[in-house]
C-alpha cells in the first residue's frame, strides 16, 4: 500500500512537469474538438496524431495521447447531445436521452451531466486502476473466447428493453444489424461473405460509423425536417453562471447511477476485446432496467446520459490495463497506443511495471490530472456548445449534412462509404417512419462481429460441444446473470399486474 | 466564374511548368501510404513509424498519410492499387498476403508482379511457441509427440485462415503428419495473450508479439523457421538443423502501383533507402526481432517478388487451398 | 401513399430483402449447417439470421392484415404533404452535392450545397450566405486537410490541379 502511494506520488509529480502538463492540456483540448466532430472519435485522433509524438520523450508522448483519448471520450457526448449524432460507437447510448434533453431545451443540463459523470467515471476507474492493476491483469488472461461470448450474451440481455413497443419490428432491427455485421471477410473460414454486386469495398465490411452516421445524421435530420415542417425550433439555451450552479445541484439525482456505471465500465473495459462500447450500453441498459421509472428513459432522463458517459470514460481507463500489463489492446484506440509504445521502444507486457515504473506511474499520474483538466475545459465550453442549437435550421441542416460526409470520408478514406451512408440513412428514415426502432440495429452492428467470432472460436475449440459455455466458471456466471436479466423484466411485469389486480379488487 | 478562370489558368500554368519540375521529382500532394492490414498490427506499426521518421527528418515536401485498407486479407488494398495504375502519389506497405491473397482469390484480377517494387524494409520471422508450464515439451520431438497424443484436441492459435501463420501451420501439419485444430483470432497480440491464458496450446507468433511474455518467462520458443539462428534467440534451433525442411519469412516491403513513373520510383527508392539506413530503423529492427541486412530494391526486389509468388503457389497447391481457408 | 400501404410495402420489401440475403449466402457456397467438430459454418450466422428477419417481416405482414399495428390502421399520408417538398429537396441537394464531389471536389461542392440551402431554401441574405460558405470551406480545409492531414476528394484532374496550386501557398509560406 505504502509502495503504491510513493510510486503514485512520483507519478503525480511527473505529471506536473511543465512539458507533461502542457501535453495534458493540449491533448485534452484537441481530443475534445476531435471527439465533438461527428464521425471523428478517439481512434482517428490518436492515429492521426501518433507521428507527432516522435518529437517528444515517450512519457510525454503517451501522456499526450492518453489525454487526447480522454478528451475525445468527453467530446463524443457533445456531438451526441447537441447534434444527435454519436461521434463514436462509445457515445451511441448517450444519444438516447441526450438528444431528447437538448430538444426540450435542457442541453446545458445534459452536457453538465455528461461532463460530471465522465469525470466521476474517469476518477473512480483510475483509482481502481492504481489499486488493482496486477490482479486484474491475471483475471483478464482467464478471458477466452467462451467468456467473451458469454459477455456478449450478457450485453444483449441488458439492453433487451431498449427496443420499441413493436416486437416483430424490434426483432427485425436487431437481426438486420447482426446480419450487416457479417458482411465482408470471415476471418474464421477466410471466405468473403455477402459481397453484393461484387463491390470489392464490401470485403472490409460495413463499418459501424457508416451506419450510425447514416441513421442518426442523415435519417434523423430528414425526420426532423419533416416533423417540424422546417420550423426546427429547439429551445434556445442561455447558459449562465446561475444555470450552471443549478445544473450542478442536479448531480445528486444521478450520483448512484454514475458510481455504478463507473465500476461496471472499468471492469468491462479491462477485459480484452470488449472495450468501452459494450460497457456504455450495459450501463445504460442496467440503469433503465432497475430504475423506478423505466418508461422515462429515452425521453430525456438525466440518468440516461450520466450512466453511459460514466461507463465509457471508466472503460477507456480500464482498457489501458490490458494494454500496459499484457500488451493487448482492449479497444481500437489502445491498439494504436500500443503501436506507439512499441515505436518509442517500450515493450508493454508483464515486465513494464517493474522495468519502467517512471513511465507507468507517470501515465497513471497524468490520468488523474487529465480528468480534472477535461472536466474544467468541458464545463467552461458548454456555453459555446449550446450555441450550436440556436442556429436556424436552414444553416444547421446543411452543415450537419456536410459534416456527415466529411466525417465518414475522413474515417475510411472512401467515397464508397459516403454513398453507403446516404443509402442507409434513407433506408433508416423510411423505416423509422413506420415505427421500426433503429437503435437496436446500430448496437447489433457493433457487437455482432464480436459475438459471432467468439461463438465460433469457442465451438472450434471445444470441437462443437455447446456445453463449453457452461463448464467454465466465469462464462457460466455471465450466462446466469444474462438469464436473470432476461427474466427480471418479465417478473416485474407479472408482479405489477398482480399488484394491479389486487388493488382492483379492493 | 472568376474562380473557375483562376483555376483553369493555374492548371495551365502547372501543365507548362511541369517539365522543369521533373528534373528533381518531388510529390506535389500528400502521398497515400496504403497499409494492407488493420490498425495496430505489425504492418501498421511499421508504416506509422516510417511516416513519423519521414516527417521528423523532412524527407518529403508533402506528408505521407497512412491509410488502412484491411478488407479481405488485403484484397481491398490490392484492388485499390491496381486501380491506381500510373499514379505517382500512392505507395503500399505489404506483408505476405501480397502473395497469397491474389492466389486464393483468383477473380480479384490483380497481378502483383506488375506492381512497382520500391524497397524491402525487413523480413519478419516466425517461431513456434508454447507456454512455459508445458514442462513435458522441451524440444521439437517432444512437441510433435504431445501434439500427436492430443490429436484434434491440440489447439493452435493464429491470425486467420489464409494468413501467413495458417500457411505455416498447414506446412507443419504436412511435414509432421499430424492434424490440429486451428483457431483464428484478430491480430497476433491477441493470439499471444490467448497462449499465455492457456486458451490455446501453441502458436507460430512473430518474435515481436511474444517477446514481452518470453522475457517475463511465460512462454518459450521451440524452433525458429529461419535459415540461420537469429541473434536474439541463439539457443533455439532452426527447423533445418533438426532435419525439417521448413523455412518461412514474412516480408515487409514498400511497393507502388503498376506503371509508376521512373522519376517517382527514383524518389521513393532514395527516400526509403535513407530510412532503411537510419539509426532509428536499425534500432527498431533489433528490438523487434526483424532481419534487416541491406534493402532489396528495383530489379532485385522484382525478382524476389516473382520467386515468392511461385513459392507460395507451390505451397498452396501442396497443402491445398482448403487447408488454409478452413472448412 | 397512405401510411397503411407504406407499412405493407415496407414489410413485403423487407421480406424480399431477407429472402434475397438468404439466397445470396447459399449462392456463395457458404456452409449453412453445423460442421462436425467445428461448430457453425461461415454461412450459418448470416443465413439463419436473415431467416429470422424474413419471419419477423412475415409477422409484421400478418399483423398488418389483422390491423394490429397503429401504422396499418393509419390512412394519413406516409410522408406529410406539406413537408414532402422540403424532405425531397434536401435529400436531392445532398445527393447532387455528393455527385459533384466526384467532379469538382469537396470544397466547391460543399460551398455550392451550403449556398443553395441557405440562399434558396433559407432565403438568407447574400452576405451571410457567402460568408458562411467561405467560413465552412476554410474550416474544413484547416481542420481536416491541414491539422488532420486528410486528403479529401478533389474531383477531376483540372480541379485537383487548381486546388494544389492554391494549397502550394501553405507549403511555401506557412509551413
Amino acid at each position: 500500500m505504502l509502495d503504491i502511494a510513493t510510486l503514485l506520488g512520483a507519478g503525480l509529480l511527473q505529471a506536473f512537469e511543465p512539458l507533461n502538463l502542457m501535453m495534458i492540456f493540449v491533448g485534452c483540448l484537441a481530443g475534445l474538438f476531435i471527439g465533438a466532430m461527428p464521425g471523428l472519435g478517439s481512434v482517428n485522433g490518436v492515429a492521426i496524431l501518433l507521428p507527432v509524438t516522435f518529437l517528444v520523450p515517450p512519457t510525454a508522448a503517451i501522456i499526450f495521447l492518453a489525454a487526447l483519448y480522454y478528451g475525445a471520450m468527453y467530446g463524443g457526448a457533445v456531438s451526441s447531445i447537441t447534434l444527435g449524432i454519436p461521434g463514436a460507437s462509445t457515445a451511441v447510448a448517450t444519444v438516447f436521452d441526450g438528444r431528447p434533453m437538448a430538444q426540450q431545451g435542457k442541453a446545458d443540463q445534459a452536457l453538465t451531466a455528461a461532463a460530471v459523470a465522465s469525470f466521476i467515471g474517469g476518477t473512480i476507474s483510475v483509482v481502481l486502476f492504481t489499486l488493482f492493476a496486477p490482479p486484474l491483469a491475471v483475471f483478464a488472461l482467464k478471458f477466452g473466447p467462451q467468456e467473451e461470448f458469454a459477455l456478449m450474451v450478457l450485453a444483449f440481455a441488458t439492453f433487451i428493453g431498449l427496443g420499441g413497443d413493436d416486437i416483430p419490428k424490434t426483432i427485425f432491427s436487431i437481426l438486420l444489424g447482426l446480419v450487416m455485421a457479417a458482411v465482408g471477410f470471415d476471418i474464421i473460414s477466410g471466405q468473403p461473405r455477402m459481397i453484393f454486386f461484387d463491390f470489392v469495398e464490401l470485403q472490409r465490411g460495413i463499418g459501424f460509423l457508416v451506419l450510425a452516421i447514416g441513421i442518426y445524421g442523415i435519417g434523423e435530420m430528414l425526420w426532423t425536417l419533416e416533423n417540424t415542417k422546417g420550423e426546427v425550433r429547439i429551445h434556445a439555451v442561455s447558459s449562465t453562471w446561475k444555470s450552471f450552479k443549478k445544473n450542478l445541484s442536479h448531480v445528486r439525482e444521478y450520483l448512484p447511477t454514475t458510481a455504478l456505471g463507473s465500476a461496471l465500465g472499468f471492469f468491462v473495459g479491462t477485459l480484452p476485446a470488449a472495450g468501452a462500447t459494450p460497457a456504455s450500453l450495459m450501463s445504460y441498459g442496467l440503469t433503465k432496467t432497475f430504475a423506478k421509472d423505466p418508461d422515462s428513459f429515452g425521453k430525456g432522463n438525466v440518468s440516461g446520459v450520466a450512466a453511459p458517459e460514466a461507463a465509457n470514460n471508466a472503460a477507456s481507463t480500464g482498457s489501458m490495463l490490458p494494454m500496459i500489463t499484457l500488451g493487448i489492446p482492449g479497444s481500437p484506440t489502445t491498439a494504436i497506443l500500443l503501436g506507439g509504445m512499441i515505436i518509442w521502444g517500450l515493450r508493454p507486457g508483464p515486465l513494464l511495471f517493474t522495468d519502467r515504473p517512471d513511465f507507468v506511474w507517470g501515465l497513471i499520474g497524468s490520468m488523474y490530472v487529465a480528468n480534472f483538466v477535461t472536466v474544467a475545459l468541458n464545463l467552461a465550453l458548454i456555453p459555446i456548445f449550446v450555441r450550436v442549437l440556436a442556429m436556424p435550421f436552414t444553416i444547421l441542416t446543411p452543415i450537419i449534412f456536410i459534416l456527415c460526409f466529411v466525417g465518414v470520408f475522413a474515417t475510411t478514406d472512401r467515397m464508397f462509404d459516403v454513398w453507403l451512408m446516404l443509402l442507409l440513412g434513407l433506408g433508416g428514415y423510411l423505416m423509422r417512419k413506420l415505427n421500426y426502432p433503429v437503435a437496436p440495429a446500430v448496437l447489433a452492428i457493433v457487437l455482432g462481429p464480436l459475438a459471432e467470432r467468439s461463438l465460433r472460436q469457442s465451438l472450434i475449440s471445444s470441437r462443437g460441444d455447446v456445453m463449453t459455455f457452461f463448464e467454465r466458471p466465469i462464462s457460466l456466471t455471465c450466462m446466469l446473470l444474462a438469464l436473470a436479466l432476461m427474466i427480471y423484466p418479465i417478473w416485474l411485469n407479472v408482479r405489477r399486474r398482480r399488484a394491479g389486480a389486487t388493488s382492483g379488487t379492493e | 466564374m472568376k474562380y473557375l478562370k483562376t483555376l483553369l489558368a493555374s492548371a495551365l500554368a502547372l501543365a507548362v511548368s511541369a517539365p522543369v519540375a521533373m528534373a528533381e521529382w518531388q510529390p506535389r500532394k500528400p502521398v497515400e501510404f496504403i497499409i494492407m492490414a488493420g490498425t495496430g498490427g505489425g504492418a501498421d506499426q511499421i508504416a506509422r513509424l516510417l511516416q513519423g521518421l519521414i516527417e521528423q527528418k523532412g524527407l518529403s515536401s508533402r506528408p505521407f498519410i497512412p491509410i488502412n485498407k484491411p478488407g479481405g486479407s488485403g484484397a481491398e488494398a490490392l484492388r485499390y492499387m491496381q486501380d491506381k495504375a500510373g499514379d505517382d502519389h500512392t505507395v503500399m506497405m505489404t506483408l505476405n498476403s501480397f502473395y497469397t491473397t491474389p492466389i486464393i482469390q483468383e477473380d480479384l484480377g490483380v497481378d502483383v508482379t506488375q506492381f512497382t517494387p520500391i524497397g524491402l524494409m525487413a523480413m519478419d520471422t516466425f517461431l513456434l511457441w508454447v507456454h512455459t508450464d508445458r514442462e513435458d515439451i522441451t524440444d521439437l520431438d517432444s512437441y510433435v509427440a504431445a501434439v500427436k497424443g492430443a490429436g484434434l484436441d491440440w489447439k493452435v492459435g493464429g491470425t486467420g485462415s489464409g494468413q501467413e501463420d495458417s500457411v505455416l501451420t498447414a506446412m507443419m501439419e504436412a511435414a509432421f503428419d499430424y492434424e490440429v485444430t486451428y483457431i483464428p483470432f484478430p491480430g497476433g497480440g491477441t493470439v499471444a495473450k490467448n497462449l499465455i491464458g492457456k486458451q490455446i496450446d501453441s502458436t507460430v507468433n512473430n518474435p515481436s508479439e511474444q517477446l514481452a511474455f518470453y522475457e517475463a518467462g511465460d512462454s518459450k520458443p521451440l524452433v525458429q523457421f529461419t535459415g540461420e539462428r537469429m541473434a536474439a534467440f541463439p539457443d533455439v534451433p532452426t527447423a533445418r538443423e533438426l532435419g525439417v525442411d521448413i523455412e518461412y519469412y514474412m516480408q515487409r516491403s514498400v511497393n507502388g502501383p503498376p506503371g509508376m513513373s521512373a522519376e517517382a520510383v527514383e524518389f521513393y527508392t532514395d527516400l526509403f533507402q535513407t530510412l532503411f539506413d537510419s539509426a532509428e530503423w536499425q534500432e527498431f529492427c533489433v528490438s523487434d526481432g526483424l532481419t534487416c541486412d541491406g534493402m532489396l530494391k528495383g530489379g532485385d526486389l522484382a525478382s524476389f517478388h516473382a520467386s515468392q509468388v511461385e513459392a507460395h503457389k507451390k505451397l498452396i497447391a501442396q497443402v491445398g487451398a482448403g487447408a488454409i481457408t478452413g472448412e | 401513399m397512405s401510411t397503411r400501404s407504406a407499412e405493407l410495402l415496407m414489410a413485403a420489401g423487407l421480406l424480399l430483402l431477407s429472402l434475397g440475403l438468404m439466397w445470396n449466402v447459399t449462392a456463395d457456397d457458404l456452409h449453412i449447417g453445423w460442421v462436425e467438430g467445428r461448430g457453425p459454418g461461415a454461412g450459418v450466422w448470416p443465413f439463419w439470421l436473415s431467416g429470422g428477419m424474413a419471419l419477423a417481416s412475415l409477422w409484421t405482414l400478418v399483423r398488418w392484415f389483422r390491423g394490429a399495428t397503429p401504422e396499418s390502421r393509419n390512412k394519413a399520408p406516409y410522408i406529410d404533404g406539406q413537408s414532402l417538398g422540403l424532405v425531397l429537396i434536401s435529400f436531392a441537394a445532398l445527393t447532387v452535392m455528393l455527385l459533384l464531389v466526384h467532379v469538382v471536389g469537396t470544397y466547391i461542392a460543399t460551398a455550392l450545397f451550403l449556398g443553395f440551402y441557405m440562399r434558396v431554401i433559407g432565403k438568407h441574405a447574400w452576405r451571410s450566405t457567402v460568408s458562411m460558405c467561405v467560413g465552412m470551406v476554410l474550416l474544413i480545409y484547416f481542420l481536416f486537410e491541414w491539422q488532420l492531414t486528410k486528403y479529401l476528394p478533389k474531383g477531376a484532374k483540372a480541379f485537383e490541379d487548381g486546388f494544389l496550386w492554391i494549397d502550394n501557398f501553405r507549403w511555401q509560406y506557412l509551413m
